[in-house]
């Protein structure tokens, strides 16, 4: 059990970061507006989530230019994916043991 | 954290997935329309073949030309009937679901759709062209079938059946080759109305 606990990552302990991590897995790169739509949250609110794993070096930020319009995109690295599916399997087996 | 929490955990890393890739509101009653018009529009068709078939042994009445004119018009008319009515009714129900119509997942279900679409379409005038008539059921059916199944991926996964099924009647109207109308009817109507029921049934009612 305990080996499964510690598989349970911190740092996806909570709906926001759960939420961009589970939109950039299934998709090359996601910008900061389809995000903030797709998980109805803040600006402030997801910049700040943003921040928490990037500073992990759990997503990849891509600054660019659409004409005079800055566009940030999101993508998540190999450590990132990594622990994002350490962190799904190890769910899944505490459900599974907890039925 | 308990077992609740978890599980609610896993439902919405699906449920964000599913969002950020796949467009969702297709509209059930748009189907069911869009398979009216074509029973229609196949119905029309059909009784003009007929009354040319026997006009051949009488007086002509319809040049072949024009008859081949209002044959391709009454299926353009159908098919920018039923895209208007789908845009429409996805309009509304995207509304109802709280989903942009225009998004990520909806311009890539779109455009795995239209490529393979324009191709079959462009093919089908040029077959009409070149005067090769009885393939153009059999081909319209096979190029909207892998629409279909190319573009279901960013939408309901039950569309990937409903172009398998297109692609099989497309293939058997070249089996039974001279029955074309007939399954044209059962491809674009009849196979709409029954899809579109279904998908009425299990996300629109709701």
């Amino acid at each position: 059990m305990y080996s499964i606990i510690k598989n349970i990552n911190k740092i996806f302990d909570h709906r926001v970061r759960l939420g961009i991590m589970s939109a950039l897995m299934v998709n090359d790169f996601v910008d900061f507006i389809t995000l903030k739509e797709l998980l109805d949250v803040t600006d402030g609110n997801l910049a700040s989530h943003l921040k928490a794993l990037e500073k992990v070096e759990y997503i990849h930020i891509t600054k660019e230019f659409i004409g005079k319009k800055p566009n940030t995109k999101y993508s998540t690295t190999p450590i990132g994916t990594e622990a994002f599916q350490k962190h799904i399997s190890a769910l899944e087996k505490i459900i599974k043991m907890q039925r | 954290m308990d077992k609740k929490d978890y599980l609610k955990d896993i439902s919405e890393i699906k449920d964000i997935m599913n969002r950020s890739t796949r467009f969702m509101s297709l509209s059930g009653i748009s189907g069911i329309l869009a398979g009216i018009y074509a029973l229609i529009g196949g119905f029309v068709a059909y009784k003009l073949l007929l009354d040319y078939g026997r006009s051949m042994y009488g007086s002509s009445v319809l040049p072949l030309s024009i008859l081949e004119l209002i044959l391709v018009g009454i299926a353009i008319v159908v098919a920018l009937l039923s895209v208007f009515t789908a845009y429409l009714f996805t309009k509304r129900k995207a509304k109802k679901n709280n989903e942009k119509v225009w998004t990520k997942a909806s311009k890539q279900l779109m455009s795995s759709f239209l490529v393979p679409m324009l191709a079959g379409g462009l093919f089908t005038l040029l077959l009409i062209y070149r005067g090769y008539y009885g393939l153009v059921a059999p081909i319209t059916l096979i190029f909207y079938g892998l629409a279909l199944i190319n573009a279901s991926k960013y939408t309901l996964s039950m569309i990937k059946y409903l172009g398998g099924i297109e692609l099989i009647l497309g293939l058997l109207a070249m089996v039974f080759f001279g029955h074309g109308i007939l399954f044209w009817m059962l491809g674009f109507g009849v196979l709409h109305i029954l899809y579109g029921t279904l998908i009425y049934f299990k996300f629109d009612k709701a």
